[in-house]
């Protein structure tokens, strides 16, 4: 192991684990993060959700976005599977049907980055029940 | 490095350990292996997340969920569910006691919302035995910047004007501590961490070493500069195998990074830690008593002056600190004194850490900020009075301090508070009393204890609490007079007065302060034989009601002293001279006719 000689060291130690520790740190700050869930239930997997949550993640921290990515079960909305539900601090949560890997980076840099609408929100009609 | 998906964040402190969570990591890792998770989901061994209650816990990040009483066995269903299905195993979610549901994650948990966790931050987030994540959460950072700014004074005055204050029981003010010894000179200093802990029912300082140990070594190092002690001493009891070992691999851990050693940082500083073992009396956690154990004398106290800042270990200059106190430091320097004293009450500032016992629902380590009152932390965080029992009392500081009633249930809990109640903040114990305590019992059992660990050097505590508890055991044996009260008011107040030692000097507190509180209560005992809480044995009396007993000899065929006389199919009696107490009659009536009064 290499000897931390000095405050510069420290810092540059620090960065590099930072990273790996990222993931509980969000967890922590939740309500002041976006929050992205990914239906992954059998549906979901079938139509590819998995690749689609791996990409979210990837694209969340390689822009360095504050982000938290979870999964969920089946929202309802089989016919639009893989489905996404992105929750912006303070904002309502919506919901977008039939992500692929590319509309998932779509969703990244229109929606979450530049507030853009982007197409294939479903409509909401439900309240979920532990808000 | 592998990108995870999810971290599963396993309890690994003392309790959760006692009921299997080392089995519960493995089964983690080898199923996650076995369904080739492994990369996606990372298993992380981490110290006590306070809620002892219901461990083993096993906390899923990013979304929060909270597994309570987790077996091995469920091991493999959370990872199917949660993790391949994305279900929430909801059987091991915890359940709101008042609301009997399911809550889905710890933000939604009363046991959290109020706390404020400073000393205990990495408790319960990353693992003990990696400096690396430690170092992730500006661990050492406070270091480097103390070490860069070259100027003990100036940290000393950080220390002071944040207002922190000794958690070991005392409340004596950090930072005007760590000037004193700075400014006794002398060839050598040393700094001591105070890791005995004896108070019965706290468990602070070993859940901060076993989950945050390189806090405690940042922290000595800090005051190590701050005072010019190139030494650092960590006095532990033996009783604390797994802090013991945690602490003695970040220590190597620290060295090999060349965080402990010589020349820190560049800096030209050398510091270097090395662990003393206790054997476990309480009278060692008192700062006299604890440097003279360390030398390999007997654990006695002496007087004081001279301080420890003035001839401590070896007769050095040396300044010896609580662990609850080191692991306020490096958050104190790094976020400012600005930030630490906006928390808290005028006087006690921060965040103070107790150990909830007792009749209460939510067991555990809680951290909260000073100036909360006792009914936020009893019936908010601790969930309220275990089985619908009504509150009586709130036992603070151990076996120095006293009870506290429902008239102080409002009161903000901070050092001079709890002394103008009658009581003190202590080390951190609290412990809740249903209305099925006995007051004069519960003094019993902290005089008991005293007695036990008086180290026998001052006559006053000696032979001045052995007479205490003697006449304790005449009033809950019903053989009390009133005289005896008045007897234990005055004795109590020479035992106070004239004690060598904090021990001696607080040891009637729990006698007094029942006696200010529950004076009625004492009195039923030596005026009406009666213990109203019904615990007291020598009071009780088990009567057989005439009208509903069938006379079926279950009770007279099983006491043991044969204290019970009748005739079939006609009521029994129990002779009172004989009895014993011992309620095997109750038990096995099966009509029950047997009542205690
Ligand atoms: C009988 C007795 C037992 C004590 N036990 C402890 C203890 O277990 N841990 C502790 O930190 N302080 C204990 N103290 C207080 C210490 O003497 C000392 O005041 C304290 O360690 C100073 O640290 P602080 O200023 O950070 O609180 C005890 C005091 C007495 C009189
Ligand atoms: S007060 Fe008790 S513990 Fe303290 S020195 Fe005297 S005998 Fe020992
Ligand atoms: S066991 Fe109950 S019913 Fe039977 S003789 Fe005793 S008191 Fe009466």
């Amino acid at each position: 192991m290499d000897k931390i000689k000095s405050l510069a060291d420290l810092k540059k130690k620090r960065d590099a684990i930072q990273g790996s520790l990222n993931l509980r740190e969000n967890g922590d700050n939740s309500e002041s993060m976006i929050q992205i869930k990914v239906a992954m239930a059998t549906c979901g997997i079938a139509a590819g959700a998995k690749q689609v949550m791996e990409t979210l993640i990837e694209q969340c921290s390689s822009k360095k976005i504050d982000a938290v990515v979870t999964q969920t079960g089946c929202m309802g909305y089989c016919y639009a599977e893989p489905t996404v539900e992105i929750t912006k601090p303070g904002q309502d949560p919506i919901v977008f049907g039939h992500v692929s890997v590319e509309k998932a980076k779509e969703l990244v840099e229109k929606y979450i980055l530049n507030n853009e609408m982007v197409e294939g929100i479903i409509p909401q009609n439900y309240q979920s029940i532990d808000k | 490095m592998a990108n995870y998906k999810y971290h599963i964040l396993i309890c690994g402190g003392t309790g959760c350990r006692a009921s299997k969570s080392g089995e519960i990591v493995q089964n983690f890792k080898n199923i996650l292996k076995q369904e080739n998770l492994d990369n996606e989901i990372q298993v992380i061994t981490t110290g006590c997340f306070g809620f002892c209650e219901k461990g083993p816990i096993v906390k899923i990040l990013p979304d929060n969920t909270f597994y309570t009483q987790v077996k091995p066995e469920d091991c493999e269903e959370i990872v199917k569910e949660h993790f391949i299905k994305g279900r929430k195993v909801t059987r091991l979610l915890y359940t709101d006691p008042e609301k009997k549901e399911h809550v889905s994650d710890s933000k939604h948990m009363n046991f959290y919302k109020k706390q404020m966790r400073i000393a205990l931050r990495n408790c319960g987030f990353i693992n003990p035995e990696n400096i690396d994540e430690y170092i992730a959460r500006d661990g050492y950072a406070a270091l480097a910047k103390v070490l860069e700014q070259n100027d003990p004074q100036a940290t000393i005055d950080i220390i002071k004007k944040s207002g922190l204050r000794g958690r070991g029981g005392g409340g004596f003010p950090t930072g005007l501590k760590w000037e004193i010894a700075s400014k006794n000179p002398a060839d050598q200093k040393y700094i001591i961490c105070n890791a005995d802990e004896g108070d019965p029912g706290a468990f602070m300082d070993r859940s901060i070493l076993e989950g945050d140990p390189h806090s405690i070594i940042e922290a000595m190092t800090i005051g190590g500069f701050c005072i010019g002690a190139t030494k650092g001493l960590v006095y532990i009891r033996a009783e604390y195998p797994l802090a013991i070992q945690r602490l003695q691999i970040a220590i190597e851990q620290a060295r090999e990074y060349g965080l402990l050693g010589k020349d820190l940082l560049g800096s030209g500083f050398d510091f270097d830690l090395e662990l003393r073992y206790g054997a476990g009396a309480f009278v060692c956690g008192e700062e006299t008593a604890l440097i003279h154990s360390m030398e390999g004398q007997r654990g006695e106290p002496t007087f004081k002056p001279p301080f420890p800042a003035q001839e401590g270990y070896l007769k050095k200059p040396s300044n010896v600190n609580n662990v609850e106190t080191f692991a306020n430091i490096p958050v104190i320097i790094n976020k400012g004194w600005e930030w630490f004293s906006s928390i808290g009450t005028e006087k006690s500032k921060g965040t103070k850490v107790f150990a909830l016992a007792g009749q209460i629902n939510n067991v555990g380590l809680i951290e909260v900020p000073m100036g909360i009152t006792l009914r936020e932390v009893i019936f908010e965080i601790g969930g309220g009075i275990k089985n619908g029992k009504k509150f009586k009392a709130v036992q603070t500081g151990g076996p120095s301090g006293g009870c506290l009633t429902e008239e102080f249930l409002d009161t903000p809990i901070d050092y001079d508070n709890l002394i103008a109640a009658g009581s003190m903040m202590g080390s951190g114990g609290m412990i809740v009393m249903d209305e099925t305590s006995c007051m004069p019992a519960v003094a019993r059992f902290y005089l008991d204890f005293t007695c036990e660990e008086s180290c026998g050097k001052c006559s006053p505590c000696r032979v001045g609490n052995k007479r205490l508890c003697e006449l304790l055991d005449k009033i809950t044996s019903g053989k009390g007079t009133m005289e005896d009260l008045e007897n234990i008011k005055n004795l109590s107040q020479v035992i106070k007065d004239t004690a060598l030692c904090g021990l001696g000097q607080t040891s009637p507190n729990p006698v007094l302060s029942t006696i200010s509180h529950f004076w009625d209560e004492y009195v039923a005992h030596v005026v009406d034989k009666k213990c109203p809480a019904g615990q007291c044995k020598a009071l009780k009396q088990y009567i057989i009601d005439p009208e509903k007993c069938k006379g079926c000899t279950a009770c007279a065929r099983n006491c043991p002293v044969g204290a019970i006389k009748g005739t079939v199919k006609n009521p029994h009696e129990i002779n009172q001279e004989l009895c014993i107490k011992c309620g095997t009659c109750q038990a096995k009536c099966k009509f029950g006719a047997i009542s205690v009064q």
